[in-house]
């Protein structure tokens, strides 16, 4: 099969097919990375810009090293410098980016759906790189590559998310994904966190970490977002991570080779133990070498994709 | 779409395999500092080949990796022909080795020079030769093989496909006619 988006917004509108593709191409772009010479020169001459209105470090600049291993130019916006604090509207910035002949926008920003508005007003790619509590769908690839590569398979796994789901972007892009190639997800968070509904997305739902823990091949543990809550949040963390931390003692009854992952940046004592962190369970480190490669992937697939579609509309 | 001729069949490729792993072997006065690189796809079965040959020439193994050039192309385009970027796998040191590079079909040259592009990323062989199946003309850039199995003149209407046990189930080269 062939890749025809120029866009890659979210893993909910893609096939199984179109994920097997990106997860084959990125298994090609990880060598790479091994390379003395890490560099090739398949998007020379393309300009990708990385516009983000939330903080980020990780993901932009995963995005940058994933950018220039393919040559492309890189430009960095961040919006708290920029013309958005001026009152510029995303359609307006998103021409604006369009008229510097640019290629590519990577585009984090908090709001839901953003990604696909700003895609269907302007002519070059779009990849979302997270949006408010929608998706966040290179982060669920380079999860997903990191349990094929560990495992040898999708299909058939038990895959359990912990954490805060309900606002989780990482939880919904990786429920779909996952459900898609056939994995059986479990979500495990305390009540409050679990949006209504949740179960429609086809997965289990639980309040027992020992429980979610159980059969599972791997654990996705999410980031807690406590800082939000100022000084309250020291009891709530001690409180969490009793109920719902990853443990060394916790782990003793799950399988023996249980993979842990985690998106980033971790909360040492709250999510999960240092021991657990640092141990043999975890692939945290190798997520996010592999996530160079998913998101080569990803960028040389929708440009090539809207390459072709130019081509075509000038013929 | 017509199939107007068979050019080679599975002896005549098998014949033409062993006499270019001769000639390689002979060029190269043994197969010490020799390497050989299939360009992906039919490239790295063909090189395959051409070592289990050189295997029974000289008795010994001889170093055989495969290149994928989708990324070294010079029209990003034309590469979304390719269904999928598949992997590099040179595991050893190509520094100061005399290369040879396999390939099916030798037509325009641009694959050779992406070929050539990529090889320079991985470091500086001592001289690089090229092997193919077929030699079908119509060159766009200043390419030639060292080693060819078959110069077949063609019009630029046709098509040369080169179709293997690996990749098709049978060994035979064929000319296709378009339109």
């Amino acid at each position: 099969m062939n890749w025809a988006r120029k866009d890659l917004l979210g893993l909910e509108e893609l096939s199984k097919e179109e994920l097997g593709l990106i997860l084959a191409t990125a298994e090609s772009f990880k060598e790479v990375s091994t390379r003395e010479i890490k560099k090739v020169p398949a998007l020379r001459g393309k300009t990708v810009v990385n516009l983000f209105y939330e903080p980020s470090t990780r993901t932009r600049v995963s995005f940058e090293v994933a950018a220039k291993r393919l040559s492309a130019d890189v430009i960095n916006i961040a919006t708290e410098t920029s013309s958005v604090k001026k009152g510029e509207t995303l359609i307006d910035t998103g021409r604006n980016i369009e008229a510097l002949k640019a290629d590519i926008i990577v585009m984090r920003h908090n709001f839901s759906g953003a990604a696909v508005m700003l895609s269907r007003h302007v002519s070059l790619s779009v990849v979302n790189a997270g949006d408010g509590w929608h998706e966040h769908p290179t982060q669920a690839l380079l999860d997903i590559f990191t349990l094929k590569e560990k495992l040898g398979r999708i299909e058939g796994l038990n895959v359990s998310i912990v954490g805060d789901i309900a606002h989780s972007r990482v939880a919904r892009s990786n429920i779909w994904g996952l459900t898609k190639l056939g994995a059986r997800v479990t979500v495990c968070a305390p009540k409050l966190l679990i949006p209504p509904a949740i179960e429609e997305m086809g997965v289990n739902v639980t309040q027992d970490i020992d429980e979610a823990l159980k059969n599972a091949d791997a654990v996705n543990v999410l980031r807690m977002q406590f800082e939000r809550d100022g000084e309250t949040a020291f009891p709530k963390q001690l409180e969490y991570f009793k109920e719902f931390g990853i443990t060394m003692e916790r782990l003793k009854k799950a399988k023996k080779d249980i993979i842990v992952m985690h998106p980033g940046p971790i909360n040492r004592g709250i999510e999960m133990s240092s021991a657990v962190a640092d141990g043999a369970h975890s692939v945290i480190l190798e997520q996010v070498t592999n996530g160079i490669a998913v998101r080569m992937a990803v960028l040389f697939l929708v440009a090539q994709a809207n390459e072709k579609i130019k081509n075509e509309n000038t013929d | 779409m017509r199939e107007k001729a068979k050019i080679l069949d599975k002896d005549a490729i098998a014949r033409t395999i062993i006499r270019i792993a001769h000639e390689i072997v002979e060029r190269n006065k043994g197969i010490d500092n020799l390497c050989l690189v299939g360009i992906r796809n039919r490239g790295v079965y063909l090189a395959q080949r051409l070592a289990a040959c050189i295997k029974n020439i000289e008795g010994q193994d001889v170093l055989t990796g495969s290149l994928d050039i989708t990324l070294y192309r010079d029209d990003l385009a034309l590469a979304s022909g390719q269904p999928l970027v598949r992997k590099t796998e040179i595991d050893f040191d190509i520094n100061a080795k005399n290369l040879v590079l396999v390939d099916d079909v030798l037509y325009t040259g641009r694959t050779v020079r992406a070929a050539l592009d990529a090889l320079v990323d991985f470091g500086r062989p001592k001289s690089i030769q090229l092997a193919v199946l077929v030699d079908r003309g119509h060159r766009e850039l200043p390419v030639r093989a060292d080693y060819a199995g078959k110069n077949i003149p063609t019009s630029k209407d046709e098509t040369v496909e080169v179709r293997l046990e690996e990749t098709e189930g049978r060994d035979e080269v064929v000319i296709i006619e378009k339109g």
